[in-house]
């Protein structure tokens, strides 16, 4: 019985682990978790933030805007695809964050476009965007930058 | 990170076999019919999508597709300032890569450069360090490039933006040749990685 005791423990630490060094950004009933964005070369002007945003409460909020200290204009774009080709457009009014749920910005999906960007961003430095909620209001989350050939968030 | 993941909300509806059919038609009407067949419908028939290109590699050489006969290759076309597509499809193909223990170490994706003006060979080696050595980078000069891309079907277009610079719209799928250097199949934008492990198995494995 000890054993399994100490199995679980051992699973609950080992699950439990990335949650204890990864940062959580709140504001109201929102959460964000692990902003994170690609390195970019010298010279390119626009990079792709992405985190998962949750929503504990009853309610649906929307995601309305970003800026960021790094780039002059920053927006919520979804992908579509257009016979092979990879097309960006804003999100329309917001993405919506669903009561009780959830959205992940995340490669091939939903991201924040960072364009005009003020400085290259380099692996391992980390920088701000400032989140806008239609009811949460605004929340500023730090954003780790990967390699650009990251495919996640960086130590996830 | 919270207790529970958050039901991940699916990304935009994709309605490719639609939209790949409307756009074959206004494309191959727009090209004056001189493209009879695109791609996405070229898949598994015996359409002519490829080669013969002969162009810059980023390490100095050239790399002549004429010479590639006999072994399976990949090309991709993308840009190094390309925020999203490229880097995802770029990092999919060496995850995908390391999930293949028998891949050849001569196994080479070209990434050819759509932004010929920004993209040097030198710049194109740097970029492609950060995903995998069997990515190689190809630059066609300004006057090679609308052949390339032609040959591969492949729309590219400069979209200027507010601080007087320039992004690339593109096609961006993987196109897989296999080793009598005919078109195979494409890999999408959008597959899993684990789609990407399995049509480049097939690809190797094809006879």
């Amino acid at each position: 019985m000890r054993s399994l005791q100490r199995l679980i423990l051992a699973v609950a630490l080992i699950v439990a682990a990335p949650a204890a060094f990864a940062e959580d950004f709140k504001v109201g009933d929102i959460t964000v978790s692990q902003p994170w964005s690609r390195a970019t070369p010298a010279g390119a002007e626009v990079a792709a933030g992405f985190m998962t945003i949750t929503n504990g409460g009853p309610a649906p909020d929307r995601l309305v805007a970003a800026s960021s200290d790094v780039a002059h204009m920053a927006q919520i774009h979804e992908m579509s695809m257009q016979n092979g080709v990879m097309e960006m457009k804003e999100v329309e009014g917001g993405l919506e964050i669903p009561a009780g749920g959830g959205v992940k910005l995340e490669p091939k999906s939903y991201h924040i476009m960072l364009m005009h960007l003020a400085h290259p961003l380099k692996e391992g430095d980390t920088f701000k965007i400032e989140l806008t909620f239609a009811k949460a209001g605004k929340v500023t989350v730090d954003v780790a930058v990967g390699g650009i050939g990251a495919s996640q968030a960086p130590g996830s | 990170m919270s207790a529970e993941e958050p039901a991940p909300r699916l990304p935009p509806t994709r309605r490719r076999a639609l939209q790949a059919l409307a756009a074959a038609a206004a494309i191959a009407a727009g090209a004056g019919g001189s493209l009879h067949f695109l791609w996405p419908r070229a898949e598994g028939t015996n359409v002519k999508i490829g080669g013969p290109f002969r162009l810059k590699s980023q390490d100095g050489g050239t790399v002549d597709s004429a010479r590639l006969t006999g072994k399976p290759y990949a090309v991709f076309f993308g840009f190094t300032h390309c925020p999203e597509v490229c880097p995802t499809t770029l990092s999919d193909l060496a995850q995908a890569f390391a999930a293949i223990p028998d891949l050849p170490a001569d196994f080479r994706v070209y990434f050819i450069s759509v932004d010929p003006e920004r993209d040097t060979p030198e710049v194109l080696k740097e970029y492609t360090s950060n995903f995998d050595p069997r990515i190689v980078g190809l630059w066609a000069s300004p006057a090679e490039l609308p052949k390339v891309a032609k040959e591969f079907a492949v729309y590219y277009e400069k979209i200027p933006t507010s601080d007087g610079s320039y992004t690339m719209n593109h096609t961006a799928v993987v196109f897989l040749m296999d080793r009598h250097n005919k078109f195979r199949s494409v890999i999408n934008y959008d597959d899993p990685v684990d789609t990407y492990v399995r049509k480049l198995k097939e690809l190797i494995a094809a006879e």
